[in-house]
């Protein structure tokens, strides 16, 4: 059908009423007599739940939910009912076919507003007046249109700065675990980020996915006191919420970080917690269509899934804005290769990884380095950008840090005895790493050079002709007593 | 009318229309209004199960399709390279054109330029009998490239008529062949159905190296013309460097590159690094002898499925020319989910972890179609297909690797151990395995140096000891070693962390011509003996540990291809006389 047909559908269609729901299984109805239900298109349900259960004289209350057709045959409809199907009957249930696919109304009011899993205001303000509707599944950006991110973004924290860079445009999820402090440094990040020397239009979108009201107050609370609230954008699905509007929540919020950096020309930092959740409810959906599962129990296609989200972080030639996302998850058992850690890696630019054993030692912010990465690094850092030496000093870092660690296992076996003077310099560096560059306060803002010459302190400690990643004429410039 | 169907049931990429009856398998349809592209996937009665390369979003079941009556194909012709296509061979900067910066739906372009005009300059004579694969003339398509203009080839007869030297667009008329059945106009323009393999002449074995200018492929995995290899590995670990690494310095004339399921800026990467990079063997601009197809993980994924065939078919008449092609395919195993993903939306019955039964069989169908052969003209081409594999959670015993495994010839595994130190590439030199290199070994022998073999021996077996030594170190400590172990531990350290390691991030280490590399191995082989010689003198090891020339030792891979002759002179004739010269002391 054309556009124009399917306006006009559209319109005819509000008013059909369908009460064919013939199955109701998990957060799926199937609509019978449904012969041109469009895929993708969103349904309202209106159901009636009775004022009293135990007298059904007292009559009936109307409730609205919102669906979305998952399946569509010649003479039925499969809908997903992101309120969840609580209380809904195959009887008294009526459906109505909206004519199009999701959408979320935009406009520069949205900023410093809070809205629900459907993206409903939810703060008992006024309704926003839609500058466009956007459909949230939103488009891949045409690779060619994509401009490659190279822009440093000093985050203050010399794990990250150091030796897994952040670029504006990069998507860099934290891979943490259950009692991991991810959110101070979600939050950390998100105070402190700066591009240098520069000084432009931010915001910042909060994606809050089946996490606690708790942890929820803490951004909020964050974000208020340094004042960046008026500048975000709260999308709230906690978790008592039905669990199935977190499939549309993080699309709606990138709907609006697409609309705030393209559009409006900002820079946008996407904080998305916890795709562990996200990921749920997609296998919630999957058992329920009795799909075959792939590991785990998760959907086969996880991972297109995954990236249809995780992909709209980037930069585009000739607009203004960017979108940085900082994806967090929660390790099942802090298992790297559980399928969501997993599959997010393979799609994401790199990945922060949080350590049990660092914090057990009271280490903060406790980033496990050796299995951190940042993709975009080598093309963000550098002579023009931070610093020449920048990559020899994380290459350094890294290799001498292993190596030290190695020692440690070591040692734990044959006794420090055992170990050369060389090799008891390399178990001393990793103390030292861990003590001083890998800790610091969650309010402490290094810049890139306190970052850098840390690690130089560092390098003094051990024999000189082991830096053997690093350029000779670095070592000649930086080196402290050189 | 006949050739029109309705939408019964739409499902994500899979769509099901009636009335199709007549429609054949792997025919393209037209789905919708938008005219959705689709193939047909399964047919049943007059129900035709179609996999559309388009978001489905918005289709309704009574919509049109459309049936065109030919198979998924791909245009072949000159303005093929440098270009970057989509799965099924669109062109994404036209679409960019069209559409914007975000590619939307039913676009219609057609995948080479008509307008352009190319210099034909015609190699045969009219009255000459041609067949398939004949070389009738050709068109300098890149300063590199020199496209063979090819009779195609279901064709065969005489050649009746070929038009002068002169400027023509792909579609013109620019030969007339004479066949058993008629009259066949010839332009330059060809067009070939991606799920089956061109024809070729008799197959080869492959014994001339895919040269790489990666130390640990060409002198420890080679890789040969026409051979297959794969690159598995967990996240991290350097698939996708590793990859463009191998898409900027194989030997190979012609590179096409299918970025699978993977990211876009990954992609972008390439687009915009290429058109800047040098070929170090021609001097000419990469992106001259490079096709890119990108579909990345948010495109739709039936294209996704669709684009590796696009490429090895690219490769495939590129070979026909008689040019070495090499094709990376990153990721196989994003290929392999869109598999699953359509297979489950069929509900067929699964086969390991959700896989569909056939994976092996189209794997094994892929790879195949790697090899060096005779080309209908007579000339030898080749592909070489590398391709990366993305297991879950890193392991190998998984389905794509273990399937993939069976096939190629060639297996770099990388170890995310390695990566977590930065010792990249990460290639696990204990795990990794090249099956051709008994086969390219005359191959260097005689271009690069007689001793090539052993050398590669003698320096594998000095990383098996060393491996072998950790074992004992973990449990009695390094110190308790003998001697001439500790002998054998500096000797082996020297080749994994300045041989085995390349930084592809460095301008000079990125690319080492293979005699480089032969000299780098030469001298650290030598290191090793000169140590051993003066363990055996009684010379205490903490002194051999000492010595200053470590330090060039070590940097060797950092010396200019136009200075390393000299300057490894020097090293080598230092080390000679500061190990050589060692007396002991008293």
């Amino acid at each position: 059908m054309s556009e124009d047909q399917k306006n006009v559908r559209a319109v005819d269609r509000k008013s059909v009423e369908y009460t064919t729901v013939v199955e109701v299984a998990g957060p799926l109805i199937v609509v019978d007599k449904v012969g041109d239900a469009m895929f993708g298109e969103i349904v309202e349900i209106e159901l009636q739940v009775p004022l009293d259960p135990n007298d059904p004289s007292a009559g009936y209350k109307t409730i609205r939910r919102l669906g979305q057709v998952l399946e569509t045959h010649i003479d039925k409809a499969v809908v997903q009912v992101f309120e969840g199907t609580e209380s809904l009957d195959t009887d008294r249930t009526s459906v109505r076919f909206l004519g199009e696919t999701m959408k979320f109304g935009v406009a520069p009011g949205i900023l410093g507003r809070v809205f629900s899993g459907t993206g409903r205001t939810a703060d008992g303000g006024p309704e926003i007046i839609a500058e466009a509707r956007r459909d949230i599944n939103g488009e891949p950006i045409n690779p060619t249109a994509r401009e490659y991110p190279r822009e440093f973004i000093q985050t203050g924290i010399s794990t990250i700065d150091g030796m897994n860079t952040l670029v504006r445009g990069q998507k860099l999820p934290i891979f943490s675990g259950a009692g991991l402090p991810h959110n101070q440094i979600a939050a950390q990040i998100a105070r402190q980020a700066r591009v240098l020397g520069k000084q432009e239009q931010f915001a910042v979108v909060f994606c809050a996915m089946g996490i606690t009201a708790e942890e929820s107050n803490f951004f909020i609370n964050d974000f208020r006191e340094t004042g960046a609230l008026d500048r975000s954008v709260l999308f709230l699905n906690l978790a008592n919420d039905p669990s199935i509007e977190r499939i549309i929540i993080p699309r709606i919020a990138l709907t609006a970080a697409e609309y705030l950096a393209y559009d409006m020309g900002m820079h946008v930092l996407v904080i998305l917690t916890d795709m562990t959740n996200y990921a749920e409810a997609l296998r919630e959906i999957a058992a329920a269509r009795e799909e075959v599962p792939g590991r785990r129990g998760y959907p086969g296609y996880m991972y297109t899934d995954l990236a249809t989200i995780y992909e709209r972080a980037g930069r585009i030639y000739g607009r203004k804005g960017s979108i940085t996302q900082i994806p967090i998850l929660s390790m099942p058992d802090d298992d790297i290769t559980h399928p969501i850690p997993d599959l997010t890696g393979y799609i994401t630019e790199g990945q922060i990884v949080l350590s049990r054993d660092l914090h057990r030692k009271g280490i903060y912010p406790p980033i496990d380095v050796l299995p951190c990465l940042s993709r975009l690094m080598k093309q963000g850092i550098g002579a023009e950008r931070t610093r020449k030496d920048h990559d020899d000093v994380s290459n350094q870092l890294y290799s001498a840090y292993a190596e030290g660690k190695d020692f440690r296992d070591l040692v734990a076996v044959v006794g420090e005895e055992a170990l050369t003077e060389r090799d008891r310099k390399f178990l001393e560096f990793a103390d030292i790493f861990e003590d001083r560059f890998i800790r610091q306060g969650d309010d402490e803002n290094r810049t890139i050079e306190e970052t850098l010459g840390l690690g130089w302190e560092l390098f003094s400690t051990l024999p000189r002709e082991e830096l053997k990643r690093i350029h000779k004429e670095y070592v000649e410039e930086y080196l402290p007593g050189e | 009318m006949q050739d029109e169907g309705r939408v019964i049931f739409v499902s994500g990429p899979v769509v099901k229309a009636n009335m199709m009856r007549g429609a054949r398998m792997f025919d393209v349809v037209q789905v919708g209004e938008e005219r959705l592209i689709g193939e047909i996937i399964e047919l049943k009665d007059d129900v035709a199960t179609i996999q559309v390369y388009e978001d489905t979003m918005g289709l309704i079941p009574g919509d049109r399709v459309v049936q065109t009556g030919a198979p998924l194909s791909v245009e072949l012709g000159p303005g093929v390279i440098s270009m970057i296509y989509d799965g099924i061979q669109r062109p994404l900067d036209i679409i960019k054109a069209q559409k914007g910066d975000f590619i939307s739906r039913g676009v219609e372009v057609t995948s080479i330029d008509r307008t352009k005009r190319w210099q034909f300059r015609p190699t045969a004579a009219a009255g000459t009998l041609v067949k398939g694969g004949t070389v009738i003339g050709s068109v300098q398509e890149t300063n590199v490239v020199e496209h063979r203009i090819m009779i195609p080839p279901d064709v065969e007869g005489t050649l009746e008529h070929i038009v002068g030297e002169g400027d023509y667009t792909v579609d013109e008329t620019i030969a007339s062949v004479r066949t058993s059945t008629g009259k066949v106009n010839i332009a330059m323009l060809q067009r070939w159905p991606v799920r089956i393999s061109r024809p070729e002449g008799e197959r080869f074995d492959p014994d001339v190296p895919l040269l790489t200018g990666q130390r640990i492929f060409d002198t420890f995995f080679p890789m040969a013309k026409g051979g297959t290899a794969a690159i598995p590995g967990g996240f991290g670990t350097g698939k996708t460097v590793s990859q463009h690494q191998l898409a900027k310095w194989s030997d190979a004339d012609i590179v096409v590159y299918v970025g699978c399921g993977e990211r876009g800026n990954e992609m972008t990467d390439v687009l915009t690094e290429f058109p800047e990079l040098n070929d170090p063997r021609s001097g000419d601009k990469l992106m001259n002898r490079t096709v890119l197809i990108a579909n990345t993980s948010n495109m739709p994924v039936a294209a996704r499925e669709a684009s590796v065939y696009t490429g090895i078919t690219i490769a495939e008449y590129f070979r026909d020319m008689g040019y070495d092609v090499a094709l990376m395919a990153d990721s196989t195993s994003r290929w392999a989910e869109a598999l699953r993903e359509i297979s489950g939306r069929l509900e067929e019955m699964p086969g390991e972890e959700g896989y569909p039964a056939y994976l092996a069989s189209r794997l094994a169908g892929f790879y195949e179609r790697a090899g060096r052969v005779r080309t209908l003209n007579g000339d030898i081409g080749s592909i070489s297909v590398i391709g990366a594999v993305s297991p879950p959670g890193g392991d190998f015993s998984e389905p794509v690797t273990q399937n993939t495994l069976r096939i190629v010839k060639v297996f770099w595994a990388l170890d995310a151990d390695l990566a977590d130190r930065r010792h990249f590439p990460s290639i696990n030199w204990l795990r990794s395995y090249s099956l051709y290199l008994k086969k390219v070994s005359p191959w260097w022998s005689r271009e690069v140096g007689d001793q090539w073999f052993a050398m590669r021996e003698e320096a594998m077996g000095l990383l098996q000891q060393e491996a072998e030594l950790q074992d004992i170190i973990q449990l009695v400590g390094p110190d308790a070693l003998p001697a001439k172990d500790q002998g054998v531990l500096e000797g082996a350290r020297l080749i994994r962390e300045s041989f085995l390691r390349q930084n592809a991030f460095d301008d000079v280490d990125t690319f080492c011509s293979e005699m480089k590399q032969h000299e780098m191995m030469r001298i650290m082989l030598r290191y090793h003996k000169l140590l051993q010689d003066a363990i055996a003198k009684g010379i205490a090891v903490e002194r051999l540990k000492a010595v200053k020339i470590k330090e060039d030792l070590s940097r060797m891979a950092l010396v200019k291809e136009e200075l390393f002759k000299q300057e490894f002179a020097r090293i080598e004739a230092e080390m000679e006389s500061e190990i050589g010269g060692m007396e002991v002391e008293e």
